[in-house]
């Protein structure tokens, strides 16, 4: 028997609102399957299950009261548990006793959705009189939180950020350094792609800089982690966090996955279906936790440096400004450029600026490289 | 088609970007992408949108030419008709 519990859905959440359940007692479930729907300060989420097997109880009911993170919201019954226990087949014959039939048939009560608690688990009265309960305590929970109005919204959100940021700048000794990287390769390999691509099919600058940030880590993987109890949890996958900033304020930093393994195709696609999730409010927990480092690009309103801070438990931020043309030296000669300035902030408790300007020259070596991205 | 007609049919895709903002109170002869905070993600959804109800495929090299409403609507009338 395993617990669902209210997931950490990050470092500044300590409590959620079970909005819905997307399964019964009794619905199998597998891996990554969504079975709830939780509200936090940041909006709301779908939540997947981690152990496959049948939701045996479901231990807290929707509802507008914040439940605290850790708290069991449901039993969920492994494979091996749910063979030994007795359950009717098709076609098998429920055990009833006749006054038990007779109640559940007037109460409209589905008899194949119970378990017995009387001789050979056969249905009893009580058993029928219990669930008869059970529904008219389901029917008694208040009905679900309304929808929060912006205001309220746009406060919960400032302080979700305020208790990460807070948690960062009080436990994190940052390091920053920065690098200014020429585009020109890798804009004029962009531009040719995108001529031969009718509009839906364009890529964006900001993929090619993701795809290049995972080349990097591929080549440093110290910066893609987590730190717990006092040490650095590496992690396998390169899943990078994406700052997307909501229109009604405040941020959001889903988890872009396997960025080292999908084509520039692919992630633009991915990314595109993250930032309208984010949007519109349909993102997994799990994209909120397992990103392994965040990328925050702010190009976009002209900002040339990114002074980032860490989004905890992660040990670094990789900042990008925006891509303008600045004058360039190169080989003794003068000229003029497209250049983005790369910043990267690191946590000095799991590894040193020397490990952190390896990681900008890898970037910026395979951004000179972009066919190979 | 009309110059009001492909007003109409821009504000309608600015909209799904931007749903609170009031079209009307739109500065003339000022930057839309800064105007109503665009990124480039919105923007490229913006054109998309465009091509789509429009028929119109705006190259990438062109993008630069179209920074206020008006060089939306010169544009996209000059294409159109």
């Amino acid at each position: 028997m395993a617990d669902f519990i209210m997931p950490s859905l990050g470092a500044d959440m300590t409590e959620g609102i079970l909005v819905a359940w997307r399964v019964e007692a009794g619905d199998r479930v597998k891996h990554g399957d969504i079975i709830a729907e939780v509200e936090t300060e940041k909006g709301l989420f779908e939540i997947e299950v981690f152990d496959a097997g049948v939701v045996d109880r479901l231990l807290v009911q929707p509802g507008p009261d914040k439940v605290p993170v850790g708290t069991v919201l449901a039993t969920i019954a492994d494979k091996m548990a749910v063979a030994t226990v007795p359950v009717s087949e098709p076609g098998e014959r429920l055990r009833v006793s006749p006054a038990a039939r007779k109640l559940a048939a007037e109460r409209h009560i589905d008899l194949n959705r119970l378990e017995g608690t009387g001789p050979q688990g056969s249905l009893c009265l009580a058993d029928i009189e219990h669930a008869i309960g059970e529904t008219v305590k389901e029917q008694a929970v208040p009905a679900p939180a309304e929808p929060k109005k912006p205001d309220d919204f746009k406060a919960g959100m400032r302080q979700a950020i305020a208790a990460a940021m807070s948690l960062s700048n009080r436990e994190i000794p940052h390091y920053y350094l920065a690098t200014d990287i020429d585009m020109s390769r890798a804009l004029n390999w962009l531009a040719e792609q995108n001529r031969e691509r009718s509009i839906k099919q364009r890529l964006l600058p900001v993929v090619l800089s993701l795809k290049a940030v995972a080349r990097a880590l591929e080549k440093v993987p110290e910066l893609n982690g987590h730190w717990v109890d006092g040490q650095l949890q590496l992690k396998r996958e390169i899943h990078i966090g994406f700052a997307v900033a909501l229109r009604k304020g405040g941020l959001i930093t889903p988890a872009l996955h396997d960025v080292n393994r999908k084509s520039l195709d692919q992630l633009m696609a991915d990314l595109g279906d993250l930032i309208t999730r984010t949007r519109t409010g349909k993102l997994r927990g799990s994209e909120m936790t397992d990103a392994g480092i965040t990328v925050t690009s702010l190009g976009d309103l002209g900002v040339q440096t990114v002074y980032g801070v860490i989004y905890p438990p992660q040990v670094a931020l990789v900042g990008l400004g925006r891509i303008r043309e600045r004058p360039w030296a190169e080989q003794g000669l003068l000229g003029v450029r497209p250049v983005l300035t790369a910043t990267l902030a690191g946590d000095h408790r799991a590894g040193d600026g020397h490990q952190g300007g390896q990681f900008l020259d890898a970037l910026g070596r395979a951004l000179q490289e972009p066919e190979s991205l | 088609m009309i110059e009001a007609e492909i007003r109409t049919h821009i504000f309608h895709g600015l909209e799904l970007i931007a749903p609170e903002a009031d079209f009307d109170e739109l500065p003339a002869g000022e930057n839309l992408r800064e105007e109503l905070d665009i990124d480039s993600y919105d923007f490229l959804s913006f054109l998309i949108w465009l091509n789509e109800d429009l028929g119109v495929e705006i190259p990438e090299i062109d993008y630069e030419k179209l920074i206020t409403l008006e060089d939306l609507v010169a544009y996209l009338s000059q294409r159109l008709n």
